[in-house]
């Protein structure tokens, strides 16, 4: 697997170069998120607003009234939880395009509990005019400024920092509201976003090998969730879902995932993986075992799903791993 | 007929703003007894301030908004962007007009009235006030006319003013940014958070006006929280600032062109929540809604009578 460093600094500065009026601004952690050569690139397009995120997003709400494309660069956690009022009446309510660019979603910094942003995609898929997308690897980086600024209202981006895998083919872009077919199968659907990604498709490759037909899909438009593609791969599942998370384990995909069958009255059984409650300060791949968002815990909840005892250890997953390395 | 008020006045006398503050006081105070209550005391407060801004101190252009009342144009979203904004009755945007953005935004009576006494609305589009269904509502959002943005949660339109003023400074606009705000949301953190930053970037475009009422919801401010000494404050956080008399027109006038080369400005006119209408005097400090009860009407009713003659 290829690992891509850095993509979204380069991705940044290229889209910069498209559009005159896009600038940026960091409340103190531009350099944690990978605009630091964005600031020495475009000095004049890029806003330091001090450690103050409510002031921040406000701003920017100035900004994009007067013909400017904002986009809002700190950590995911400091974008909703601290300041979702300024966030809704500055930005949401007057349906303006400002992007949240929000770093180390979920378990993917040490920070402890402070620095998670496990309910980010909860909290915002109750934000009307919000667009939620939940960054899965190097490919959607690249692809993901484009649709922001297409949408031309508020944008909330899960992003992903430093060294991230690409799983995707760099010739097939991220499409708006359109998971990603990595497997194809009628036994059991599997619908992943975020880290998790990598996870489900080792498991994947273990339940093929044990027989099972898999639908497996990327996830990354949060919101909307209307997506023709999964309600189709609903129907068909014979067995039922999973839905594997970076995100608390209510309000995020695999809510969105129970609305659906609800909504459509589909008689499916459905089992959410997702962070059980509050993390604490450690490692990605500590916490994404310890918490049980992994690929052995999808193999058990499908062995839940289907009856069957799959007999699938450590040992059959698929040994290529991408760990990457402490920084808060 | 209509083609007469509504040529935009540009140049008034003192005498003739004085009976603009005047107007909305009495209109206001007919609201009060209309209805049983209203935000009375903000008027009293903020007439002369509001009357000063649209007469003598903001360069605005024409009305471009409804002549009158229109119904509720919906909530903005990817399929409702064109609907009317209230921010058209202070003219159409243009490089040279100055701006106005109203963080306190429960003075929407005290500014719908200005507008119609400076011919940029209907008088009767007052009748649609708080009428369930219309734009004219009691808490002025982004389609109440003559607001720019909904500004409820108090502490976020100072920020949203600044960062117009940002954007236009970049753009080279040549006109100014006028907030106006009330002295309890200085409370806010993020007003301050958003001082430092305009003092930061140099907004010597933008100009902030604090109705300093000395009032809040649950009495006076002195007694909720400190507050003071706000010049000082301003100050210590990079803005010019200076103080004025909120009731008198030339102090206003004078404080609003106070030169702030490289800064904000922040002007706090000292004012009282029952100048023009005695007997408020008795209720303060808890004039945050003043409500009239049958017992008091005889008395607002005289004063409103006797508001008539000169008033209108």
């Amino acid at each position: 697997m290829k690992i891509e460093v850095n993509t979204h600094e380069r991705c940044m500065i290229e889209f910069a170069a498209k559009h005159p009026e896009v600038v940026v601004l960091s409340a103190d952690l531009g350099s944690s998120c990978e605009v630091k050569k964005f600031r020495s690139t475009y000095p004049d397009r890029y806003f330091t607003m001090g450690i103050a995120e409510q002031n921040m997003c406000s701003w920017a709400a100035g900004l994009a009234r007067e013909g400017y494309r904002p986009f809002i660069h700190t950590f995911s956690v400091f974008l909703y939880r601290r300041i979702l009022d300024q966030l809704e009446m500055s930005v949401a309510y007057p349906n303006l395009p400002v992007v949240f660019v929000g770093f180390v979603p979920g378990i993917t910094t040490p920070g402890g509990v402070s620095h998670q942003s496990i309910n980010d995609v909860g909290v915002l898929r109750t934000v009307p005019n919000m667009t939620i997308f939940d960054i899965g690897d190097a490919t959607e980086i690249e692809g993901v400024l484009d649709l922001a600024y297409e949408r031309n209202g508020p944008v909330f981006i899960r992003m992903l920092r430093k060294e991230v895998p690409r799983l995707f083919p760099a010739e097939e872009p991220m499409q708006f509201n359109r998971a990603r077919v990595l497997s194809e199968g009628e036994d059991v659907l599997l619908l992943s976003s975020s880290i998790c990604t990598e996870e489900a498709i080792r498991a994947t490759g273990a339940l093929k090998e044990k027989g099972l037909s898999v639908q497996h899909m990327h996830v990354s438009t949060m919101k909307p969730f209307t997506d023709p593609t999964i309600l189709d791969s609903l129907r068909k599942c014979r067995y039922g879902a999973v839905t594997i998370e970076n995100h608390y384990e209510i309000g995020g995909l695999g809510s969105a995932v129970a609305e659906m069958i609800a909504e459509n009255g589909l008689d499916r059984r459905l089992v959410k993986i997702g962070l059980p409650g509050y993390p604490h300060g450690a490692s990605k791949m500590y916490l994404m075992k310890k918490y049980g968002i992994d690929a052995m815990h999808l193999v058990r909840a499908v062995e839940q799903l289907t009856g069957k005892d799959l007999k699938i250890t450590e040992d059959y997953l698929l040994e290529e791993r991408f760990v990457d390395y402490l920084e808060v | 007929m209509t083609d007469l008020v509504r040529k935009t006045k540009t140049r008034y006398t003192k005498a003739e703003t004085q009976k603009i503050a005047d107007s909305i006081r009495r209109q206001i105070l007919g609201i009060a007894l209309k209805t049983g209550g209203c935000y009375l005391a903000q008027a009293c407060s903020s007439a002369e301030i509001i009357a000063s801004l649209y007469t003598k101190i903001m360069n605005l252009g024409p009305s471009a908004g409804a002549w009158d009342a229109i119904p509720f144009p919906g909530v903005p979203g990817p399929d409702n962007m064109d609907y009317q904004h209230g921010s058209l009755y202070n003219g159409a945007p243009a490089p040279d007009k100055d701006r106005f953005f109203v963080s306190c935004c429960h003075y929407a009576s005290v500014i719908y009235c200005a507008l119609a006494a400076t011919g940029r609305i209907s008088p009767s589009a007052l009748d649609k006030f708080n009428v369930d269904g219309w734009n004219m509502e009691m808490i002025g959002a982004e389609h109440s006319p003559g607001f720019e943005n909904t500004a409820g949660s108090l502490g976020q339109t100072i920020s949203i003013a600044a960062g117009t003023a940002h954007a236009r400074k970049m753009k080279g606009d040549t006109g100014l940014v006028y907030c106006l705000l009330g002295d309890g949301e200085l409370q806010e953190g993020q007003t301050w958070e958003c001082i430092q930053t305009a003092a930061y970037y140099q907004l010597d475009n933008f100009i902030i006006i604090v109705d300093a009422n000395g009032q809040q919801v649950e009495g006076a401010i002195e007694d909720q929280m400190i507050i003071e000494p706000l010049e000082e404050r301003f100050c210590s956080f990079g803005a010019k600032c200076v103080t004025c008399d909120g009731h008198d027109i030339d102090s206003l006038v004078k404080a609003c062109r106070t030169g702030h080369a490289k800064k904000p400005l922040v002007v706090i006119c000292r004012t009282h929540g029952y100048t023009g209408v005695p007997p408020l005097k008795e209720k303060y400090p808890l004039l945050h809604f003043v409500r009239i009860s049958p017992e008091e009407r005889p008395v607002y009713e005289k004063i409103y009578e006797e508001m008539g003659g000169e008033g209108k």
